[in-house]
């Protein structure tokens, strides 16, 4: 336990050396200024640039900067939809595998364009080569850049000094950036150091029985970008795409670096780097207890496991614990490290089982998502997401001691508190309708694996999973049945995969759309000098507060739907 | 901007990224990849007598044909008993086709599972091994792993079987557990990770040392 812990205890501490330095970078390449990277990527940005016939430094208000997310994330899901669609044309297909079914490319396409990257495909099965390169890679890489932009606009809405134009910046200029200085060069190396460790890099097919493909490009992104969608089915639990000790830390820091690190971009570009570490050790504070509640439930075995007389505890030579889903070289501290990894932030990917973790192991990651990609959250999504809970704890706390709340000298007033609170609420909201729907129709049936409180938890993590654009699972919940690999006699549960595209797409968009709009109010407000009775938001007592608001928000609103699944399960030993 | 010439522009921008993030990286890595760790980027494959048997990143069983086929008209195996074996897997060690078990905590059917491979285990590891209670049997060698293809086991699962590859090859016990030291995976810098057991590599290892018969 103690040695698991020290594992736990040194990424924490390398993701702490990083965020001033990864931080610092992003805000150098979102402020235009010269960084270490120019000589590559500054080339690439300004052909690309001239193929789009665009001018990077005209401004957008909060409307066309909208408009442009909105437009590019269409025009990428209808490629990527085609993409799916035609894998029969394809180059790259040395097992010469045929289309998926309509509904499920419908919940695959939503699913890489929103982030989510949930899995209801199984990849070396279901998609070529080309699927996984041209159409998931891609969308991996630009999802990413999308939230990052879109946080990135809000911060500028943040700090913007009263002018007859407010501008958030221009979506174009962020979203290249984000791709050519920050996520693909960091990919660059992440893939390179994870074929040192045995990743596959290759575009062979079928050896001797093993299913490969070019993996590491993909998963160095999968993890940086928050993704998470497999090459395999079983994910970052495959060897070939998680094969040892090192790879696993590799991808964990890849998983959480850009996340945490962009708190501190936002203390810079606001001008207190006071700011950004508030954020981080709020999201810090969560994170860690996850880990923790975490770590100590899979120590201990499972009612079923002590039903049969297994001996769960420690034994010379190996760790015990609940080792059901879990691969021997991640043993039970690595895989529990990673699950609250995993789903603080958006990412999704697994080393592990998350439907054979204990009834309390597994409540961690519900609640996790219960934050709402708060803590740390996805890439930008993370941020954006914060900075809706400080103005509204601004504004709770602002009423507490009875002053016109503010924050960074501007004034919060109605307007923006009712689209925090729509933006905050929005994906509890369709979280909760979507899982209502699946369990008290007959359509959500089918696609229920387990019988008992794990029946609905799995419904209930598929839909906290997708709205919260995620993509972990409880993976007994099923939208695909698939007698053979290549999809030939395949058929979709179409209700599973509408649904579930639908709530990803709602619950990615609406809020982009909320909180481009506060950002755009934000911007045009005067800023007033701090005075003696501004609430600050850079002190112990405000990430409390902070803290507390997302808990309260964040966790309780599924209070009532986490005790019908995890919690029975964690405090009974019957078996079901 | 005109919202026609937004989504052209969208279209032009999906474009060039699919093209330089969709097959100039993924191909460029490939490229790297293979000058650079060949063998790696390849798989990890193992060869015996210039032949792949597998890799030594993937788990794979080590059974006997029984002859006797299951109602979906699969064959029955049992475990190998001169070999190392491997953790439970819900696959069969299939690398083609990967799923999780999905055993849920309170799961009834998964007390049977886990009660018959506990019953099975302590069967086939009991004879060589007297002292052998269920008390000691690690918990890794009745539950599935993550990937169904865990290529490793414990050092206390391989200390188990040590007792019945040793009396099946005609081995000092001492030259097996010898064995097993050298097929064992530590952690990076004696910190991150678990060690395990490499079955694959110990039993080719095991099969250098003392051919099977």
């Amino acid at each position: 336990m103690i040695q698991g812990f020290l594992q736990i205890a040194i990424f924490c501490a390398l993701i702490v050396a990083v965020v001033p330095l990864l931080g610092g970078h992003m805000a150098r390449v979102f402020r235009g200024e010269r960084t270490f990277i120019d000589p590559v990527a500054a080339p690439m940005e300004r052909f690309t640039y001239r193929l789009l016939r665009i001018d990077p430094e005209r401004g957008q208000d909060w409307k066309v900067y909208a408009r442009s997310v909105i437009g590019f994330s269409l025009a990428g899901w209808l490629v990527l939809f085609l993409i799916l669609r035609t894998q029969t044309l394809h180059p790259f297909n040395p097992q010469n595998f045929h289309s998926g079914t309509w509904d499920l490319s419908f919940n695959t396409a939503s699913s890489f364009v929103t982030n989510t990257n949930w899995q209801f495909y199984g990849g070396e099965t279901t998609l070529s080569y080309f699927s996984q390169m041209a159409g998931l890679t891609v969308q991996n890489f630009v999802s990413a850049a999308t939230g990052v932009a879109v946080a990135i606009a809000l911060i500028r809405g943040i700090m913007a000094r009263r002018s007859a134009t407010p501008t958030l910046g221009n979506f174009w200029q962020d979203l290249v950036r984000a791709t050519f200085y920050v996520l693909l060069p960091i990919s660059i190396i992440g893939a390179v150091l994870l074929v040192s460790q045995g990743v596959l890099q290759t575009l062979g097919g079928t050896v001797a029985g093993l299913a490969r493909g070019p993996v590491a490009s993909q998963e160095a992104i999968k993890e940086l970008g928050t993704n998470g969608g497999g090459f395999f089915n079983v994910n970052s639990a495959y060897p070939f795409e998680n094969p040892t000790g090192l790879s696993n830390l590799i991808e964990l820091f890849l998983i959480l670096c850009i996340p945490a690190s962009l708190t501190y971009t936002y203390g810079r570009m606001v001008g207190s780097r006071r700011q950004g570490w508030a954020l981080f050790s709020a999201m810090s504070a969560l994170f860690i207890a996850s880990v923790v509640v975490v770590y100590i439930a899979e120590i201990h075995g499972t009612p079923a496991q002590h039903a049969a007389g297994v001996h769960t505890g420690i034994i010379d030579g190996s760790t015990g614990g609940n080792l059901e889903g879990k691969d021997q070289r991640f043993g039970i501290a690595n895989s529990a490290l990673w699950t609250a990894v995993t789903t603080v932030t958006s990412c999704g990917a697994v080393n592990a089982a998350f439907e054979s973790l204990t009834g309390i192991g597994g409540l961690v990651p519900m609640v996790d998502l219960g934050y709402g990609e708060s803590v740390f959250g996805g890439v930008g999504t993370g941020l954006y997401t914060m900075l809706l809970y400080v103005l509204l704890a601004v504004f709770i706390g602002g009423l507490m001691v009875g002053r016109t709340p503010e924050f960074l000298g501007k004034k919060v007033e109605a307007r923006e508190i009712k689209l925090v609170s729509l933006g905050v609420l929005v994906t509890p909201l369709a979280v909760l309708l979507s899982t209502g729907v699946a369990m008290a129709t007959k359509y959500g049936k089918p696609s229920i694996f387990a019988s008992g409180p794990q029946g609905f938890s799995e419904s209930l993590y598929a839909y906290m999973s997708q709205a919260n654009n995620n993509g972990s699972a409880f993976a007994g919940y099923t939208g695909y049945y698939q007698p053979n690999p290549g999809n030939i006699g395949a058929h979709g549960i179409t209700f599973a995969d509408l649904l579930g595209g639908v709530t990803m797409l709602g619950a990615r968009f609406a809020p982009i759309l909320l909180v481009l709009a506060v950002a755009g109010t934000l911007a045009g407000k005067r800023v007033a000098p701090q005075g003696a009775g501004t609430l600050r938001t850079d002190t112990p007592t405000f990430v409390a507060l902070l803290g507390g608001t997302v808990v309260l928000i964040g966790a309780l609103t599924f209070f009532p739907a986490l005790l019908l699944g995890p919690v029975v399960q964690g405090m009974t030993d019957r078996l079901f | 901007m005109k919202l026609g010439k937004e989504l052209l522009t969208a279209a032009i921008a999906i474009l060039v990224f699919t093209v330089v993030l969709g097959v100039a990286y993924p191909l460029v890595m490939t490229g790297i990849s293979q000058v650079a760790f060949p063998t790696k980027a390849d798989g990890s494959q193992v060869k015996v007598d210039g032949k792949v048997v597998g890799s030594r990143l993937i788990g794979k069983a080590f059974v006997l044909d029984t002859g006797k086929k299951d109602s979906d008209g699969n064959p029955i195996t049992r475990p190998d008993p001169r070999y190392f074996q491997p953790r439970p897997s819900q696959t069969d060690y299939s690398a083609t086709g990967t799923f999780f078990s999905n055993r849920g905590p309170n799961s009834a059917v998964g007390r049977f599972f886990f009660r018959d491979q506990l019953a099975g285990y302590m069967a086939l590891e009991g004879r060589y091994d007297p002292g052998l209670t269920k008390a000691k049997v690690p918990v890794d060698a009745v539950t599935t792993s993550g990937s169904g293809v865990d290529p490793h086991i414990s050092r206390a699962n391989a200390g188990i079987q040590a007792h019945r590859i040793a009396a099946v090859r005609h081995l000092p016990l001492d030259r097996v557990d010898k064995l097993i030291a050298d097929n064992t995976d530590g952690r990076f810098l004696g910190v991150i990770g678990e060690p395990g057991v490499n079955v694959l590599e110990l039993n080719l290892a095991l099969d250098k040392e003392a051919p099977a018969r």
